[in-house]
């Protein structure tokens, strides 16, 4: 590339200022607009109410507000992800000077009736009393829950209450801000610092220091002029949507995490790696990046200041190995994606030989909020060494299943009693499993585990990614593990030994034993296999995938033991 | 492979020729034109991208989303996921399989549907869930199957 001359670099620099103004304009642009309407109608179309319905439930709206005469008076907007999952579609309405009024299950008619008879009348009659027909309130669902009430949403904020395609909503909801605040007011060390100071870790499922990392990368050299960091969105966990639904939400916070990660560190560029079964979060990262682009938020000589950035997507094609950093690496290099041993850790030798931060999408945009709202505020809340909150995918037998936001800390009580109303089969609890088929089962006794990093490994689980997943007294331990495992090895990429073979015999002693044809020994076997893959595997792959096993009959031995074919003989004889 | 087909790989190699860790991103877009990934079209992408043919088959059998057959012209993916397992997905699979006559990743022999289990579509509350063409499913159960395949059967007019 030819080096430009000061005056170029100058010139450069002074449209970067123009557009660090224009950008904050369109914010106050969009707030002054706002302003005009009298009330807004958020109808989630995230992707499990657009898969309900969602879609056709905002035409309607669109049609009914146009029919009614109220498009100028009334702001409709697709949102991202409002919670509540298992109500779908949800549509919110706010009027001017009223409370908030959620509706569930919606449906077109629904939708035509909420505007003309909830709507219409109230718009410009602050005095009058909402009342609804019976259809109308059976459909209400109540803000006072404790699913709403329970959480604490930070990263998950504006999903529900904002257009994730709106760069200008974005802005005036703070977006961008805290970049600017980095540029402009702090050196990159006094923002490694805020990041560090906050106890942030990684949200993909380790934990690892957020802060100790980008320090790494702060420190390596630049290799031929580059640096890179990586946003992990391969949520290949079964049963967990985190990560699409905050991408789908709107990927500018994500990105906003990034470049600021990239000038504390002096990163150059930035890569999504997202999974390919994601359409609507590959297609909110694309219009980030396009419209970041746009803004002059990614490219040469950001805002005016000597910082340089940009960022590309790349897709995923189905390999849960790939949410391994290192087979991560390899992937997005245009290989099979396969991991490759450590160290050389991804900050010396990462993406194309070159040093590399790897965080996942729930990482970056906790990045954003710590910096605008400082450290302590981050740190205020959580445990000890577990600060901030938690997105989970609460799923299963659970009646109010979503998507939730929690303090680290939260118990495993509140999450399923409180936040999840219990189960949705009015049979007991008997225990939920976090960390995917990397995680093990938390059994009922433990009810009052508080959910942090610590806690959950000490009886064998992990934090992992935030699935989180329900299971009542009709669900067979052995037959979830069995369904775990089956998973891994099917997904095993084969490269070591301990993980291709050892998952592999794993499941069929399992198996055996799912058949009624196991005995003692062969439940013995499985214990040693698996001690050997945590310690013998190469990746996190084939290091975790024992634990819904190993987990499972820790906690649930006497299920194991009723299938066993010499069940009645003692142990040993 | 016609003129037609070569234009479009012609594209696609234009697009990705000279850019870093380009192989898997064109596959998607091979994909994306064809429905599955043609082998004479994947071979004539990697001649001009450079990328010798062993590792284009290698990436293609390893990653799941790849497919190199062309599927059936209704694609159905059962989710079984883990939220959708234990809510019955598996009951599902084997009612399609049961109603189409075929197994999970074939195609029936009309051409008509092809089955697929997948892990996963991010909408767990709505297990467990099956999508048809994009069209979705939810809180499915086995009893369902076969009239909404019958609704697709009806669409071809038999």
């Amino acid at each position: 590339m030819v080096e430009m001359t000061p005056e170029q670099i100058e010139k450069l620099k002074a449209v970067g200022r123009m557009q660090k103004d224009k950008l904050l304009q369109m914010g106050k642009d969009f707030t002054a607009n706002n302003e005009k309407y009298d009330a807004t109608i958020f109808t989630c179309n995230a992707t499990s109410c657009h898969s309900g319905g969602g879609q056709n439930v905002y035409e309607a709206l669109k049609q009914a507000l146009e029919t009614a005469g109220l498009s100028e008076r009334v702001r409709l907007v697709a949102t991202g992800c409002m919670g509540l999952c298992a109500a779908g579609p949800m549509t919110r309405i706010e009027i001017k000077g009223r409370k908030p009024f959620l509706y569930k299950e919606m449906t077109p008619d629904v939708a035509h009736l909420i505007v003309e008879q909830h709507i219409k009348p109230l718009l410009g009659h602050p005095e009058m009393e909402l009342k609804l027909a019976p259809h109308l309130q059976e459909k209400e669902l109540s803000m006072d829950l404790p699913f709403f009430t329970k959480q604490r949403r930070v990263v998950l904020k504006h999903l529900g209450s904002s257009d994730p395609e709106d760069l200008g909503e974005y802005v005036a909801n703070g977006g961008y801000q805290a970049l600017i605040k980095c540029l402009f007011e702090m050196t990159p060390e006094q923002v490694l610092d805020e990041i560090k100071k906050s106890g942030l870790r990684g949200r993909g499922g380790g934990g690892f220091p957020t802060g100790k990392k980008w320090e790494l990368l702060a420190k390596a050299p630049l290799v031929d002029g580059e640096k890179f960091i990586i946003c992990n969105g391969d949520e290949g966990d079964p049963g967990a949507y985190m990560d699409s639904c905050i991408l789908g939400g709107g990927s500018h916070a994500v990105l906003e995490g990034m470049l600021i990660a990239a000038y504390a560190t002096g990163a150059t560029s930035g890569w999504f790696y997202v999974r390919a079964e994601y359409p609507l979060a590959l297609e909110r990262v694309e219009l980030a990046i396009k419209q970041a682009k746009k803004a002059g938020i990614l490219g040469k000589n950001i805002f005016g200041t000597d910082f340089s950035f940009m960022a590309e997507l790349r897709i995923g094609a189905g390999a849960f190995v790939c949410g391994e950093e290192t087979a991560l690496m390899m992937s997005l290099e245009g290989n099979k994606g396969t991991p490759r041993p450590r160290p050389p850790y991804p900050t010396e030798k990462g993406l194309f030989q070159k040093p590399t931060i790897i965080n996942n999408v729930e990482t970056w945009a906790n990045v954003p909020q710590i910096i605008l709202n400082g450290a302590d505020w981050f740190a205020s809340v959580g445990t000890e060494t577990s600060k901030g909150t938690k997105v989970f995918a609460l799923t299963g037998k659970v009646k109010h299943s979503g998507l939730v936001e929690v303090p680290m800390g939260t118990t495993v009580k509140e999450m399923v009693e409180d936040v999840g109303g219990g189960t949705s089969t009015g049979k007991p609890f008997k225990a939920v499993q976090t960390g995917g088929p990397s995680g093990g089962v938390i059994p009922a006794k433990e009810l009052n585990l508080p959910l942090c990093y610590e806690e959950l490994k000490k009886i064998g689980s992990m934090m992992g990614s935030g699935g989180m997943i329900v299971m009542d007294e009709s669900d067979s331990m052995v037959e979830i593990a069995k369904f775990y495992l089956g998973f891994t090895v099917d997904e095993s990429c084969g490269k070591c030994a301990p993980c291709r073979l050892g998952g592999y015999q794993m499941l069929k002693l399992l198996t055996k034993i799912a058949d009624g044809k196991g005995t003692h020994a062969d439940l013995e076997k499985i214990k040693e296999i698996g001690s050997a893959m945590q310690k013998g595997s190469l990746c996190g792959l084939g290091q975790t995938s024992p634990n819904p096993v190993l987990s499972t009959i820790k906690y649930f031995p006497e299920e194991y033991e009723a299938l066993l074919q010499d069940k009645d003989e003692k142990k040993g004889c | 492979m016609n003129e037609e087909n070569k234009a479009k790989v012609d594209a696609i190699i234009r697009k990705w020729s000279g850019k870093r860790g380009a192989l898997i991103m064109a596959l998607h877009e091979l994909q994306g034109q064809f429905g599955y990934v043609p082998w004479e079209e994947a071979l004539y992408l990697g001649q001009e991208l450079g990328i010798p043919m062993a590792k284009i088959y290698e990436c293609l059998t390893f990653y799941n989303y790849f497919k190199v057959k062309a599927p059936g012209k209704y694609v159905i993916s059962v989710c079984d996921g883990t939220a959708c397992h234990i809510k019955g997905g598996a009951s599902l699979i084997e009612e399609l399989e049961k109603e189409l006559g075929v197994p999970a990743g074939a195609t029936t022999d009309d051409g008509l549907f092809y089955v697929q289990v997948v892990r996963c579509l991010g909408c767990c509350g709505l297990a467990p869930v099956m999508v048809i063409n994009g069209v979705t499913y939810g809180k499915l159960t086995t009893d369902k199957i076969k009239s909404i395949i019958n609704e697709w059967r009806a669409k071809e007019g038999n």
